[in-house]
């Protein structure tokens, strides 16, 4: 094994982790903030890589195949209907127990999947990365996808814009106070409807950003959301819910774990084993160490890693 | 009394006779209509009914009644199905099937209905040898033979080693077994991922560290959709060749389009096959759909044309078991791939085909035939199988 190649997986791990983080913030958000359980946050991201795939695929104003166009659609799409989404359903779940919150969003999933498959069909949607980025790096003597690269760049400045908007902006004084005590905030007269309502808006914002980012690299299916929502469980419970900086570190570390499990486990295991049944016990036993991360960080830290302190 | 007996007597003997010579053969058809991998049972079902509306609603000029049921993957789902084609409905003739695991459930309430049936995509192994059956006939292949042909293919291109790589369930090794039984040079390496695993970038950075001659995979759906998009981004394809089993087929091309320009795939069947049947096939299914037929649906196709021989063979009595079943054995129809034979546990005798993913002369992402490493194949499993 060579340092080159570690250092390209840790660039896998790097990217996977960002793009957990993405759905992470959104979630950590919603959850830790509106204390609302929001399953169907992967449904969201779902509907983001299908409207970006979709503006990607047909002509809007005469313009076709455009990135930046899809981007637009897609993030756009995705803030709509989020926000179209907790007002007309979710509102209604707030003051509801958490298993009520789960029953409803769950149904969500199942109504968005049937929909995209009613709109784009059952079979993957076709989306393709931008010309410019098509192309790999060279990086220490193996190539590395330019787009991937890109996916790490958008992930990290997504990382800075959200920690400046919770930590130097009026709108992120008012999400962190809201976090310890919506009463108390609703009190001085603050509309804390509208607040709920930005802040599910920014979440699934966020969400359409992953499912845009993911579109050229993953087949755009009904029902890609949900694997990719429990890792982001996942996330959220190691990070400490309610917690973005606990989101993006608990996303990356998950991120690098789950991908150097994946490559080196198998090769570890061979050395020990028979290769057949390293070979079959390796993939199984990797996919498990991100719920053995998130056991032992509980065991010790059962708030997360970056506790949120609620008033 | 006795007229109003008479009279009912006779309205019953009419009624019976006119119902007589309208009852249809009733063709059971179940196939996985549902979910991501439904485009699948879609093409099956598809090409098989273009059949019989192009013969008038009738096969071998009887007329039949199909029955669609949609299995959702889901093998207890596909047992009830049988049981309600044989029980209820009583149809002397089952259809279709898309995945092997549920091939394998309904195996048995299958064979107890004494239905003939014709199975238009899975064939698992155990059907082919030892659990095999005189009412059960294939039109596709026994699953190992399109893993065999890529095997015999990177051979024949001269690869020395090769790198394997398929899901972490009984299909995916089987394919990477199938694959090694032809394959004379050496796997440096199987991978195994998680099943419906999304993103390969880890390992296809490990293939690229070990720099085999080619890749093996056998993806299907969409994951073979995402490895494909990937394996072209990291740079690779066209680099290291890319041979596969079912990763490339008319069910992922339409996601994948360009990307997928210069993959190989090993099958019985392409839409360019320079045969007068292929080519009504063809034509016919694109004027209809207006999208290039998959090999699943030329699978379904070919059963319809070979039911439509058989019926017209025992001139509709398909009761007539033993005879009914001579008449398919026999495989008296113009397949699309040219010849085709049944071998004794009802799979076909076949070639086999390498195709690449490249531009059609409509300037269509299509399969395009390259090669013939196989000639008039036999599954390796036939042997085992009591039926001489």
């Amino acid at each position: 094994m060579s340092i080159e190649l570690l250092i390209v997986q840790l660039l896998n791990g790097l990217q996977y982790g960002v793009l957990l983080f993405l759905l992470a913030a959104g979630l950590t958000l919603v959850f830790g903030i509106m204390n609302f359980v929001n399953l169907a946050h992967g449904s969201l991201y779902m509907m983001g890589a299908y409207f970006a795939a979709w503006a990607y695929n047909n002509p809007i104003f005469g313009i076709q195949g455009s990135f930046i166009l899809a981007a637009i659609v897609g993030i756009g799409g995705s803030i709509i209907l989020g926000i179209v989404v907790e007002r007309l359903v979710l509102f209604t779940l707030y003051e509801r127990d958490h298993l009520d919150q789960v029953l409803a969003t769950f149904g969500l999933i199942l109504v968005f999947n049937e929909v995209a498959r009613f709109i784009w069909g059952p079979s993957s949607y076709y989306m393709e990365v931008p010309e410019k980025l098509s192309g790999s790096i060279n990086l220490l003597g193996i190539d590395y996808p330019a787009y991937r690269f890109m996916i790490i760049g958008v992930g990290l400045l997504v990382a800075l814009g959200m920690f400046l908007l919770i930590q130097k902006t009026r709108i992120g004084m008012l999400i962190r106070a809201g976090a310890s005590n919506a009463t108390m905030v609703g009190a001085l007269g603050i509309n804390i409807k509208l607040l709920n309502t930005l802040l599910f808006g920014l979440g699934t914002g966020l969400a359409g950003v992953a499912g845009l980012m993911a579109g050229p690299i993953l087949s755009v299916q009904p029902g890609m959301g949900e694997p990719i929502l429990i890792v982001t469980l996942v996330v959220i419970v190691t990070g400490g819910i309610g917690s973005i900086r606990g989101a993006f570190f608990a996303a990356l570390i998950v991120g690098v774990i789950d991908t150097i499990g994946r490559v080196f486990l198998p090769i570890l295991l061979t050395t020990m084993v028979e290769k057949s049944l390293a070979q079959a016990a390796g993939p199984a036993t990797a996919s498990m160490l991100i719920y053995l991360l998130m056991a032992v960080v509980l065991a010790f830290k059962p708030q997360g890693l970056f506790p949120v302190k609620h008033g | 009394m006795k007229l109003t007996a008479f009279i009912s007597a006779a309205i019953l003997a009419t009624a019976s006779a006119t119902a007589h010579a309208q009852t249809p053969i009733k063709i059971g058809f179940v196939a996985t209509l549902s979910g991501t991998q439904g485009v699948l049972g879609q093409d099956q079902y598809d090409a098989f009914m273009m059949v019989v509306e192009r013969n008038g609603g009738k096969l071998g000029g009887v007329p039949v009644q199909v029955i669609k049921e949609d299995d959702q993957l889901k093998p207890d789902l596909g047992v009830q199905i049988i049981q309600k084609f044989a029980e209820k409905e009583k149809t002397p003739i089952i259809t279709g099937v898309t995945f092997s695991n549920v091939m394998m459930a309904m195996s048995k309430p299958l064979a107890e209905s004494g239905a003939i049936f014709v199975g238009t995509n899975a064939g698992p192994a155990p059907l082919a040898g030892p659990a095999c059956n005189q009412n059960f006939f294939f039109t596709s292949w026994q699953n190992d033979m399109q893993a065999e042909v890529m095997g015999k293919y990177a051979t024949d291109q001269g690869y020395k080693r090769v790198y394997g790589m398929a899901p972490n369930y009984q299909a995916g090794k089987d394919f990477v077994a199938g694959f090694k039984r032809f394959f004379k040079g050496e796997v440096v390496d199987e991978v195994y991922t998680t099943l419906n695993q999304p993103d390969y970038s880890a390992e296809i950075s490990q293939i690229a560290a070990k720099k085999p001659d080619a890749v093996y995979v056998f993806y299907p759906g969409g994951m073979g959709v995402n490895f494909i998009k990937q394996y072209k981004q990291a740079g690779l394809l066209g680099k290291i060749p890319l041979v596969s089993t079912s990763t490339a087929d008319g069910a992922t091309l339409p996601a994948l389009k360009e990307t997928a320009l210069g993959v190989v795939s090993g099958t019985f069947w392409g839409p360019d096959f320079d045969n007068p049947a292929s080519k009504t096939f063809v034509a016919e299914f694109e004027k209809k759909f207006n999208r290039i037929p998959s090999q699943y649906a030329a699978q379904s196709y070919d059963a319809a044309l070979l039911l439509d021989s058989a019926i017209a063979k025992v001139k509709g009595n398909v009761n007539d078991k033993a005879a009914f079943r001579a008449a398919v054995r026999k495989a008296d129809f113009k397949s699309v791939r040219g010849p085709f034979t049944f071998n004794n546990n009802g799979f076909p005798i076949q070639n086999m085909y390498a195709f690449v993913v490249a531009k059609d002369a409509r300037g269509r992402v299509n399969l395009k035939t390259i090669a013939q490493p196989i000639t008039a194949q036999r599954d390796s499993y036939a042997d085992k199988c009591p039926i001489k």
